[in-house]
Parts: C-alpha cells; sequence; structure tokens
C-alpha cells in the first residue's frame, strides 16, 4: 500500500514542569539539590575561616569580624540551616533506600517533616549558642 | 543537562473556543492541549463547553460528548473504558491519570484543594503524558516506553527442564508478586518522573523498573544474576532519586519508588 504523502514534522514535546502539579516530595528532592549545592558555598566559608586562622591574628580578626556582623551572623544561620536540611534530607533518603516510609502518608510527612524539622532545630541551636556565649 | 524550557516548536498557543451547547444550564469548561501534525502550526489549547447533564461522571465522558457532540477532530486512545487496558491515560489537572477512571468533580476538588490560585478559569485542564513526542492531541508516542518494557526481558527465564505440569508456588512466594502484576503499563508513572523528563534515553523509568522487581522477584525464575546484572547501570537503574512522583501517579495504586528501592537492596545483598 502507499504511504499517503504527508509533510514531514517535528512532533512537539508534550508540556512537563509548565503543566504538572508540585508535590511535597517533588518539592523537597528539588530543595535537597538546591542545599547540596549550596553546602559547596558553606565550605567555602568554613576554608576562608580556617585559612584566616592559620594566616594570623590580623586577617583572623578581619574575618572574626565579618562573622560577627548582621549580614555574617545571616550568612551563618542561613548555612546552618541548609547544613541541617541536607543532613536530614539525607537521612529521609536513608530511610526510603531500606525500603520503609514509601506509603503516601508517610512519603508525604517524611517529605514536610525534614522542612520543619530542619527550621526548628536551626533556630534551637542558634538559641543555646546566643544562650551560652 | 535537563531542558527546562520547552522546545520552540512545542511552545502552547491559545487555540479556539468552541460554541456552547444550546440550551444547556450546567455546563463545565475543559481547557484541552490540541496539535496536528498536519497542518504546521504550534500546538494550541482549545476551550469547550461540556453539558454535564448530559454526560457521563468520568474525564473520559467528557472528552467521548465533546467529539460527539462538538468536534470531531479531537484525539485521543481509549479503549476498556474500565481501567484496565492502560490506553486513556493523560494528564488531568496537573497529574497524570486515566481519565476512564478519573471523575470529573474529583479532578475538580483535587485541584481546588491543593492549588487554590490556579483555578479561577474553574476549567479542566487536560494534555498528553508529559514531556513525550506528540503524535496527535492526547496521544503521545509510547515507542521508547514500550522498548525499554521488552529490554527488561518480561518473561520467565529457567535453567531446570520444564516440569510435567506447571511451575508452582507457595501461596507465600506467589503473594510476592502482589503490587506488582496488576501493572497496567499506562505510563502515567513513567511520565511523571523528573529523572524520566531529563534521562529517559537512558534511565527505564518506572514502570520498566517495577516489572523488572517483578520478575527478580518472583521464586520461580532463575536468572536473578543476569537480571542484575543488566540494571548495574548508572543511568538504567541509579537515575532514581526518589521523587515518587511516580507512586503519586499510579492510578492502579501501586509503588513503583518502593519497588525500585528494592531492587537497589538487592544490588547491595549480593554485594556483601
Ligand atoms: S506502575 Fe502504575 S502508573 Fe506505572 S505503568 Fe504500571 S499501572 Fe501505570
Ligand atoms: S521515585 Fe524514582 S522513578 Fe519514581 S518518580 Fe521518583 S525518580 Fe522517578
Ligand atoms: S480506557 Fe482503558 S484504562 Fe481508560
Amino acid at each position: 500500500m502507499p504511504s499517503s504523502p504527508r509533510p514531514t514534522v517535528t512532533a512537539p514535546l508534550s508540556p512537563h514542569l509548565q503543566i504538572y502539579r508540585w508535590t511535597w516530595t517533588m518539592a523537597m528532592s528539588v530543595f535537597h539539590r538546591i542545599t547540596g549545592t549550596a553546602l559547596y558555598g558553606g565550605t567555602a566559608l568554613v576554608a576562608i575561616w580556617l585559612v584566616a586562622l592559620a594566616a594570623g591574628p590580623a586577617a583572623y580578626g578581619w574575618v572574626a569580624w565579618f562573622f560577627g556582623s548582621i549580614l555574617g551572623r545571616l550568612v551563618l544561620f542561613a548555612y546552618t540551616w541548609v547544613l541541617l536540611h541536607h543532613m536530614l534530607g539525607g537521612l529521609r533518603h536513608f530511610v526510603w533506600d531500606v525500603g520503609q516510609g514509601f506509603d503516601r502518608d508517610k512519603r508525604m510527612a517524611l517529605a514536610r517533616g525534614t522542612l520543619i524539622a530542619s527550621v526548628i532545630l536551626t533556630v534551637l541551636i542558634w538559641a543555646l549558642a546566643l544562650l551560652i556565649r | 543537562m535537563a531542558e527546562f524550557a520547552l522546545p520552540k516548536n512545542s511552545k502552547l498557543t491559545e487555540g479556539k473556543t468552541w460554541p456552547r451547547p444550546p440550551g444547556a444550564n450546567n455546563l463545565q469548561e475543559f481547557r484541552i492541549y490540541r496539535w496536528n501534525p498536519d497542518d504546521g502550526a504550534n500546538p494550541r489549547v482549545d476551550t469547550y463547553q461540556v453539558d454535564r447533564d448530559d454526560c457521563g461522571p468520568m474525564v473520559l465522558d467528557a472528552l467521548l460528548w465533546i467529539k460527539a457532540k462538538v468536534d470531531s477532530t479531537l484525539v485521543f486512545r481509549r479503549s476498556c473504558r474500565e481501567g484496565i487496558c492502560g490506553s486513556c491515560a493523560m494528564n488531568i489537572e496537573g497529574q497524570n491519570a486515566l481519565a476512564c477512571t478519573m471523575g470529573i468533580d474529583e479532578c475538580q476538588e483535587h485541584a481546588k484543594g491543593k492549588n487554590p490560585g490556579a483555578k479561577k478559569t474553574g476549567a479542566v485542564r487536560i494534555y498528553p503524558l508529559p514531556h513525550m513526542p506528540v503524535l496527535k492531541d492526547l496521544v503521545p508516542d509510547l515507542t521508547n516506553f514500550f522498548a525499554q518494557h521488552a529490554s527488561i526481558e518480561p518473561w520467565l527465564q529457567t535453567e531446570t527442564p520444564a516440569p510435567e505440569g506447571e511451575w508452582k508456588q507457595t501461596p507465600e512466594d506467589r503473594a510476592q508478586l502482589d503490587g506488582l502484576y496488576e501493572c497496567i503499563l499506562c505510563a502515567c508513572c513513567t511520565t511523571s518522573c523528573p529523572s524520566y523528563w531529563w534521562n529517559g534515553d537512558r534511565f527505564l523509568g518506572p514502570a520498566a523498573l517495577l516489572q523488572a522487581y517483578r520478575w527478580l522477584i518472583d521464586s520461580r525464575d532463575e536468572n536473578t544474576g543476569e537480571r542484575l546484572d543488566a540494571l548495574h547501570d548508572p543511568f538504567r537503574l541509579y537515575r532514581c532519586h526518589t521523587i515518587m512522583n511516580c507512586a503519586n501517579a499510579c492510578p492502579k495504586g501501586l509503588n513503583p519508588a518502593k519497588a525500585i528501592a528494592e531492587i537497589k537492596k538487592m544490588m547491595v545483598v549480593r554485594e556483601v
């Protein structure tokens, strides 16, 4: 049978991110990637602090002043949260890797719990740090 | 690298608004993805009004109603109209589902509860399964999806000579297949998976992996080692990052994410 002539067109790609409804697990997965990347920045902060420590009192004093400033503290606060969030996210993935927590309610609770727990923990740690200072 | 934006030829345009049915007073608006390979234009979103008093309760009923009463050119797949053939899978209100088992009210509820801001128009929005080449309107090209299913060799493989009667299995061993054998290969899970969107050429995706696990865990199958070898690959299996869209999407209530986690566990267990 002769094939009917038709213009050759490339099939379009159906919409995806543009239309898919966001879920907690999806958002948290993306967030886990972002915090993972942000941790590189945090590691750089630690490195700067260590280098300054090695470089002597002048440099260290400058870095200590920055981390003591409002902006510096905000950065450190964010770093604490990012670190905790990524750590808890790792825990969540560990639970899943051993084959637990896959039911609908449990997986949503795990995803949501990571976010809530990381915020609470961050605030707690900072409250403690400010108290014992 | 993942390409988040749609290619130029895939960008959506505003389509046609079809006339409302005369004399109807219980209308529901539908916004439906259209693409025709013959007219060379970009995909568009058409608007239809469905007379709920004249139409069944499911999204598939509405599509059939539109095709019969308003626009006979609308193209979609369906066969069983009872959730067992898997052909009517599509993206309804932002989530993959079977049009024949998703109620019109149900998908509206969903959207209202979860996504209040996005529901100004009150329309039911329908797109083809996400991130797939489109053949026409709501019909995606599933060639790669089925080829991936074939690649996991979905049949019983044995070394020992076949028994006189049948391959026997204890009730407990048979129970291992529950939650796996029910899969109808509708592709709702696979096309909901962001990892599959970005790496669908190399990552097998949740449906094929759930099927792979169905044969790995079958007590009668004697090719478990080779099956695991074939999956031991940074892409085929390990692109799954447990995003769980698959389990949220499955219209049969199955959990591909869990099956994938079990395969990963089998990989670890055989190493030690
Ligand atoms: S696992 Fe569920 S969503 Fe995926 S193909 Fe099978 S039936 Fe469809
Ligand atoms: S759990 Fe794995 S297979 Fe399922 S949607 Fe997520 S990445 Fe995809
Ligand atoms: S028509 Fe068969 S699953 Fe919907």
